[in-house]
């Protein structure tokens, strides 16, 4: 029972990485990407009938996190309290600034909300690859159950180390290139013109750093943590996972010079996936390492009763069935490409 | 009191107060709006449609800040208030999972078409995303009375081997006996925060001599739902509640009531300061017998006072207690008051002229919140020194790894965010008063320039 919530919450996350991923790199590539008040436009309603309810995966999947594995949410959330509530603070202005943007025809506004919701895209992409990266890496758990990090020390590794280290900026930095090439494909793939050049031309410039950086990261990750190959080495069947990767990889900078959007986007969506399914794989039965192991906080030792984890599946179910209805529904609606509209007032 | 401690306590007391500004509005308007849609397509009225498009757009705005700061209450639970819920998170886990997957899924999707997609569906259409709107959000705060009750009340629970709680009956603890009428009485002071506040857009819009049709129309509809609401806000639901406090919570009904020593035939207090040094209320001026009538039905019945109680379990501040549930009950009778006056001019078709009374409708608009606050500091407050009630005690729930340091910088953090959120919400919905029902502007824009 347990394992299927480990399951259930890592497709959660994977759908909100995903999902919530385009419109945060769409963020992130905005002030570059989009240069006239009609592109800003453009992307922004490119976005803007979707972004909260991708956000929304965020937001379920935690609390799903907290229903199934509460000792977990506890330790890790008061944990990582510092970079927990900065990333509130960025969510708060990113929707503030998206939403409040068009309420009002005025340059000033516009280019101050701008910078707002650009920035905190940028921010909110570092801290969540950071967020991974911490995971990964381990967090000093003791025989309390609980810890806390400082939001940096000295940026090494160490017995005392903070959020941010060397390897988790690095996470942070690869989380931020990948979605600003998801972001661009999903900029390209719904609009036409100059902006949807720029952005084909922006991820392709996003390649070659984003290949780059995926073998830097799993080759500093086998280096700090080389446990992460013991599921591996157990189950040969997870080796096809990197190799989805480079396959992705390989499709992205195949199809995107061609115009093949819809490819590259969905190669870009199954890049992250993979790369999330990859290292839950790797964790798995861990949710959260410890420095030292026999701390770990594991699918066993956090889950909640097995009452309430058999009688949630139902109502979970049954949540989940009506929440993709709504997707769909909500992108069906809104599907095809973004024109400029003309006759349009003012607004956006 | 440990600092750590009572930062965390204000920490999540601030943004919840900060929070609940906006649902209370949006949930109470997502009814009206229904009611005017409503009206709007049977009689296929112009003036109708425009007030109901004119009240989604003050919706989105409240909406939007309602979103992002509720966001931070799910991340509190973690981040503030660990220890919480490592031990209580495998029951209260359940609503608030719920929550986010029913309440929250449904309510963004279906916001988005409900402001934009006028255009693009049939008006039954449209009438039905209104409809889900208020049902999204009205489940939403099920979901939230349904978690708090359970603090209040625990039900549905069994003690695990590790100490935690976990769940026995689901149904049990979803259908809890406390939710009920916490729920409705809570329900109805979102009502009368929306009728309030449209009632004073409308007294405003009439004082001014601007938008007369539309006002009336807004005048109408709120008066009528206003009263109702403000009179189902005290009885059946606040009586009921009234009635499981001193059932279950007798101690905190004590502090409420400011009753330092159990009696007979005990006094309600209307006014009066509680002396905690003294074990007196200063100043008292008290209707005799009503307490117990109150709570026992019975003019003599014996009405426990503190006394009754050891001091380790009397909620913390009683002071602030005894006022805020004061200030509820006071308020809760204006609103009566008020409302009752206007329908009996609205009636006799004086309403619109009475400019006495329109000028007392534009300047009621904040009591509501102040209200709807005291309200919930009533409620939690008076649950303390508990987190769950006999079970856990708030000052061992709270994050022991959180130094009251970072609590602090988080806490001035979110101070200064929602001075700025709050000074741009009330410029926004402003914006919209003054340019009033008629303008057929573009509103937010893009969920949405595509659905239009």
């Amino acid at each position: 029972m347990a394992s299927l919530w480990f399951g259930i919450v890592a497709v959660m996350i994977a759908a909100y990485v995903v999902l919530d991923g385009f419109d945060l790199g769409a963020g992130a590539v905005y002030l570059l990407a989009a240069k006239t008040n009609e592109e800003r436009r453009l992307v922004l309603r490119a976005i803007g009938p979707v972004w909260d309810g991708n956000e929304v995966w965020l937001l379920a999947a935690g609390a799903t996190l907290y229903f199934a594995f509460p000792r977990l949410y506890a330790s890790s959330f008061s944990g990582f309290y510092l970079p927990l509530m900065i990333v509130l603070w960025l969510l708060i202005l990113r929707g503030v600034g998206i939403e409040f943007r068009g309420h009002i025809d005025n340059r000033v506004w516009q280019d101050f909300f701008d910078v707002v919701f650009s920035v905190s895209s940028i921010l909110l992409a570092v801290f969540f690859g950071a967020a991974l990266g911490n995971v990964i890496r381990g967090v000093p758990l003791d025989a309390t159950g609980y810890f806390f990090e400082p939001l940096w020390t000295s940026l090494r590794l160490s017995e005392h180390t903070g959020i941010l280290d060397w390897y988790t900026v690095l996470t942070g930095v690869v989380a931020l290139v990948t979605l600003m090439a998801h972001g661009s494909y999903y900029i390209a793939l719904k609009t036409d013109s100059d902006l949807g050049r720029r952005a084909r031309g922006f991820a392709l410039l996003c390649w070659p750093v984003q290949f780059f950086l995926t073998f830097s990261t799993l080759v500093a990750t086998y280096f700090i943590r080389p446990e992460i190959m013991n599921n591996y080495n157990r189950h040969r069947i997870g080796l096809l996972i990197p190799l989805v990767v480079v396959g992705c990889l390989a499709v992205m900078v195949w199809a995107n010079p061609k115009g093949k959007e819809t490819v590259a986007f969905v190669a870009s969506s199954l890049y992250i996936t993979f790369m999330l399914v990859g290292a839950a794989f790797a964790l798995y039965p861990v949710m959260l390492p410890a420095r030292d192991h026999q701390y770990d906080l594991t699918i066993y030792n956090t889950a909640a009763g097995d009452h309430g984890l058999r009688v949630g599946l139902a109502w979970w179910t049954l949540a989940a069935v009506l929440a993709v209805g709504y997707f769909v529904f909500v992108y069906r609606m809104f599907r095809g490409k973004i024109k400029v509209q003309v006759e349009e007032g003012h607004g956006v | 009191m440990d600092s750590a401690l009572l930062v965390h306590r204000i920490h999540f007391a601030f943004t919840a107060t900060f929070h609940y500004l906006f649902p209370q509005l949006t949930m109470g308007l997502a009814l009206l709006i229904v009611v005017l849609k409503t009206i709007a397509l049977r009689r296929n009225d112009p003036v109708y449609h425009e007030a109901a498009r004119f009240w989604g757009r003050i919706f989105g705005i409240n909406f939007v800040l309602g979103v992002v700061t509720g966001i931070p209450m799910e991340f509190q639970f973690g981040t503030n208030w660990s220890h919480f819920s490592r031990y209580a998170g495998g029951v209260i886990g359940q609503t608030l999972a719920m929550e986010g997957m029913f309440a929250f899924f449904l309510e963004s999707a279906l916001v988005g078409l409900f402001l934009f997609g006028e255009k693009r569906l049939s008006p039954k259409g449209h009438w039905w995303t209104a409809v889900a709107v208020f049902a999204g959000s009205w489940l939403s705060g099920y979901f939230i009375i349904a978690t708090d009750a359970f603090m209040q009340y625990p039900v549905g629970y069994y003690t695990a081997a590790d100490g935690t709680l976990q769940l026995a009956s689901f149904w049990a603890f979803v259908l809890n006996p406390w939710a009920g009428w916490q729920y409705a009485h809570n329900m109805c002071g979102a009502v009368t925060t929306g009728a309030f506040v449209m009632t004073s857009v409308g007294a405003f819009y009439l004082l001014s001599g601007k938008f007369i049709e539309h006002a009336r129309v807004f005048i109408k509809v709120s008066v009528i739902t206003g009263c109702l609401f403000s009179v189902l806000q005290i009885f059946p639901t606040g009586d009921e509640q009234g009635k499981m406090v001193t059932d279950l919570q007798p101690v905190t009904l004590a502090a409420m009531e400011g009753l330092f020593h159990g009696q007979q035939g005990a006094p309600l207090v209307i006014v009066g300061q509680p002396n905690e040094q003294e074990g007196k209320i200063d100043n008292p001026i008290e209707v005799p017998r009503m307490l117990s009538m109150l709570t026992y039905r019975r003019w003599n019945a014996h009405v426990r006072g503190l006394d009754s109680f050891p001091r380790q379990d009397w909620p913390g501040n009683i002071p602030l207690l005894y006022y805020s549930y004061h200030v509820m009950v006071g308020l809760g009778t204006f609103f009566i008051a008020i409302m009752a006056i206007s329908t009996l001019l609205l009636w006799r078709g004086k309403l619109f002229h009475a400019r006495w009374m329109l000028w007392i409708l534009l300047l009621s608009a904040p009591f509501p919140y102040i209200a709807n606050t005291a309200g919930w500091m009533t409620a939690e407050l008076g649950r303390q020194p508990w987190l769950v009630y006999g079970l856990m005690r708030t000052a061992d729930g709270y994050s022991k790894f959180v130094s009251a340091g970072n609590g602090m910088f988080t806490l001035l953090g979110f101070m200064g965010i929602y001075m700025v959120l709050g000074i741009l919400g009330l410029f926004l919905v402003w914006r919209e008063i003054e340019q009033g029902p008629e303008a057929e502007h573009a509103p937010v824009g893009f969920k949405t320039a595509e659905a239009r």
